[in-house]
């Protein structure tokens, strides 16, 4: 199946645009051996793939195919910070406790092979963190700097999005810090109350930045790897529920996957449905037993929110004529309110049905005894599935 | 130098020491559980003290600030070599005289509605001229907006600025910005932007990269006193000086913030006083004596990229001119103030008076400069008032790196729009592609 990737060394600044030669099949930079397994594994499997119960994933007695290695979200994460500091001698990892490896692992041994000159902890400032971030990228460094929770990178938003969105633009192009990727977990962790659940991807959907969610191990590696090497400042949210959980079989070595660029996790006839990052377990499970009621679903990751690709979501509506888009933040002003007017525009007349947003309620995200209540889950997202199809 | 005589040099290897107090009656034996206990990790000593001391911020004297002439231009110590030529001392003078002259006919221009908004540098010639010339051309410089002279003498010219005030096809920036938000890749003049202090944290992590490269260079920022209070001012203090940053922090302090006056603004003994609240090394200048500005900035480039810390420099001076060209300032400050520093501490009259108590400078030679600027500043005015505004594609271009297909489709829609009323939107005054093209 075509993930997409494209050869590390190709493209310094890949492009979403849809007309890009470059997109092709995972020919050069991924072994052979993986070709194989793309194509043999079952496709639930690969794009998924996450060690949760009920979920599919490759058998637990298997050893993983060749040219892969089974690990999990965070240590996905790690391995692409790993050979983006490899192949970049201006990148540093920067951040609150990123030394000893960060409160999520994230950054585990980067220290011990790159020295306390790339790797550093910065004082405990949200906006320092992102500004110097900022200012390296200004004369041409790299900086990949964590904000430990999404919830705290509120006090970056002037530097994001007064300062480095508009590096480039301001300067006539003379400055930019394309340099820059902001890594930070996000969403539901199942007790993280108000301060370490958010979702606020959708007020950093700005013009200048690229938003970026990942939604498992193997997507979390080529995405971020992408982000890092991008000529633009990226925000990369990292769904945190998943840093343990999701595990996967990882390709090894250098590989990136386009920024920009939807994919297709599984086809259908009858609605879209959209998600990004954590969401799709959700997805796939409501997806699944739609399928028992004999409907069948065209799940898409949107993976990149800012520049987003409006043509695979444009073709799979036109295609079912239905529309389910879901998300953890609130619904009112979420991300799936520019989602829904755009397709709207684009569709009108191929819907058959109302587009929905199942989505957070308009509450502050997440009260901690009400969590599971609260999210939308998989049985929301199939009651509005039922609806949607039968409207 | 001179200014380590003074000032009985500046600290080298800062000590990580917490001092605790003033008390002279330290404990003598630490009990066994306050025992160091090396797997801690300790920042510092901590000393104990058995009378408890409230520190009394009234009782630390103000530091002083550093001057070489008085306000007639006199030199304070005429046998001291403050290491400016006198050639360079004029060739200085003009630059303060460029500043002025541009202040005065921008503002004009700005009164008559020929360009949108404007700055003066009006009284902070000293600070600007006199801190640029101790600088490399190697070293960054992130400002805020009243910088001017050290723009001018970093390279960036007098017709580039009138450029970047019309917003024309010739201007660095493309014509996105307000007028006076300059900026030069070429010249490491980082662009301008509005926000206050937001450039403090970046000059960090410039220099953190500077640092880096071990070429010996370092970065300076400037900002205002008002402008000290943002949250990011402690930020990149804190950063600086934690990361060992070779950066100089240079504080304009002016009196002002728009129409706030300093007691509104700070309790303390100016941002001078917090230098030590960080670990970090400062020095207070008098911002209107240009010689001493030009030590003061030497002396602190030399220690931030010898020791790789970072330093602040606070020089104290006035804001003559309003805010801005949407500011009175008469609605908050007296007339008397503004006239006597008009009259008692003017930085460009020291430096003219120090000049011609060395007999290199007159009012024949006076007048022939304000000549040759006037016509200099009229032509550059001119010149890109005429100059067409940057073609429709820098409308979409420069967002991201390269035109994502959103902005693909916009400028589509946008050009087909534009096409049917070129007249409403005065398009024969923005530059086809291919006079731009030849303008670069």
């Amino acid at each position: 199946k075509n993930l997409g990737c494209v050869e590390p060394r190709d493209c310094l600044s890949p492009t979403p645009a849809e007309d890009n030669p470059m997109f092709r099949n995972l020919a050069k930079g991924v072994t052979a051996c993986w070709r194989e397994t793309v194509s043999a594994s079952k496709p639930d499997s690969l794009r998924l793939g996450m060690g949760l119960r009920g979920m599919a994933t490759a058998s637990a007695g298997s050893s993983s195919p060749a040219g892969t290695k089974r690990m999990n979200l965070f240590t996905a994460i790690n391995e692409a910070m790993v050979i983006a500091m490899e192949s970049d001698p201006k990148a540093v990892v920067m951040g609150e406790d990123v030394k000893f490896g960060g409160v999520f692992r994230c950054t585990l041994g980067l220290v011990d092979k790159f020295g306390n000159e790339r790797v550093f902890n910065t004082p405990l400032s949200e906006q320092g963190i992102v500004g110097f971030a900022t200012g390296m990228c200004s004369i041409g460094h790299t900086a990949i700097a964590e904000i430990q929770f999404a919830d705290y990178i509120h006090p970056a938003f002037d530097q994001i999005i007064n300062e480095s969105s508009k590096y480039r633009y301001r300067s006539g192009s003379q400055f930019d810090c394309g340099g820059l990727t902001i890594r930070t977990p996000y969403g539901v962790v199942g007790h993280g109350g108000f301060y370490h659940s958010q979702s606020p991807e959708a007020v950093y959907c700005q013009p200048g930045v690229k938003v970026v969610i990942p939604r498992s191990p193997t997507q979390a590696k080529g995405l971020l790897l992408s982000c890092i090497r991008d000529k633009n400042p990226c925000i990369f949210f990292e769904p945190k529920i998943l840093y343990r959980s999701a595990v996967e079989d990882v390709p090894e070595g250098d590989y990136m996957l386009p920024l920009g660029k939807a994919e297709v996790l599984r086809e259908g006839t009858d609605v879209t449905i959209v998600g990004w990052g954590a969401q799709l377990k959700h997805l796939e499970a409501a997806c699944d037993m739609a399928q028992q009621e004999g409907i069948e679903c065209e799940l898409i990751d949107l993976q990149t929110l800012y520049p987003y690709d409006i043509d695979t979501l444009e073709t799979s509506v036109k295609k079912t004529g239905r529309m389910i888009i879901s998300h953890e933040a609130a619904v009112t002003g979420g991300w799936g309110a520019e989602l829904s007017a755009k397709v709207q525009e684009r569709c009108f007349e191929y819907l058959e049905a109302p587009i929905k947003r199942i989505c957070g309620l308009d509450i502050p995200p997440s009260p901690l005894v009400f969590e599971k209540i609260h999210i939308p889950d998989a049985l929301k997202n199939l009651k509005a599935i039922r609806e949607t199809v039968t409207f | 130098g001179t200014m380590r005589r003074l000032l009985g040099g500046l600290p080298r290897r800062l000590p990580r020491r917490f001092r605790a107090g003033f008390s002279t009656r330290v404990h003598e034996e630490s009990p066994p559980i306050l025992e160091r206990d090396p797997t801690l990790k300790r920042t510092g000593d901590v000393r104990y003290s058995d009378e408890l001391i409230t520190l009394d911020p009234t009782q630390i004297p103000d530091v002083p600030a550093y001057r070489v002439m008085d306000e007639s231009g006199n030199l304070l110590h005429p046998q001291r070599n403050y290491g400016l030529s006198t050639d360079k001392l004029v060739e200085m003078y003009e630059i303060m005289g460029e500043v002025m002259v541009v202040d005065h006919v921008f503002m004009q221009a700005q009164r008559h509605g020929r360009i949108s908004f404007y700055m003066q540098n009006t009284g902070e010639e000293a600070i600007q001229v006199g801190s640029a010339a101790a600088l490399e051309d190697k070293d960054h410089v992130f400002a805020q907006y009243r910088e001017l002279g050290v723009y001018l003498s970093r390279g960036f010219d007098m017709q580039q600025v009138a450029h970047q005030c019309f917003s024309n096809v010739h201007d660095f920036g493309k014509g996105r910005q307000m007028p006076i938000h300059l900026g030069a890749s070429h010249l490491n003049l980082h662009t301008i932007s509005s926000p206050l202090a937001t450039q403090l944290p970046q000059a960090v992590g410039a220099s953190y990269v500077l640092k880096r490269r071990g070429e010996g260079a370092c970065v300076i920022c400037y900002f205002g006193e008002g402008a000290a209070s943002e949250g990011d001012f402690h930020a990149a203090l804190n950063f600086a000086s934690t990361m060992d940053c070779p950066v100089i922090f240079f504080c304009r302090n002016n009196g002002f913030a728009i129409s706030t006056p300093t007691h509104e603004q700070y309790r303390g003994d100016g941002i001078l006083s917090r230098a030590h609240g960080y670990g970090m090394a400062g020095i207070r200048v008098d911002g209107n004596d240009m010689i001493a500005v030009y030590e003061a900035t030497k002396e602190a480039r030399e220690y931030a990229v010898s020791e790789n810390r970072p330093i602040i420099i606070e020089a104290m001076t006035y804001r003559r001119g309003h805010h801005s060209s949407s500011d009175d300032a008469s609605a908050y400050r007296c007339d008397k103030e503004l006239k006597w520093w008009q009259t008692n501490n003017d930085p460009v009259a020291r430096v003219r008076m120090h000049l011609e108590s060395l007999g290199a400078w007159d009012s024949d030679k006076e007048a022939e400069l304000r000549q040759l600027h006037k016509k200099k500043v009229m032509k550059c005015l001119n010149a890109a008032e005429k100059a067409q505004k940057p073609p429709m594609s820098d409308l979409f271009n420069d967002v991201y790196a390269e035109m994502p297909p959103r902005l693909i489709r916009q400028k589509a829609r946008l050009d087909e729009h534009l096409a049917k009323y070129p007249d409403d939107y005065k398009l024969g005054k923005f530059a086809s592609e291919d006079v731009y093209k030849s303008s670069k």
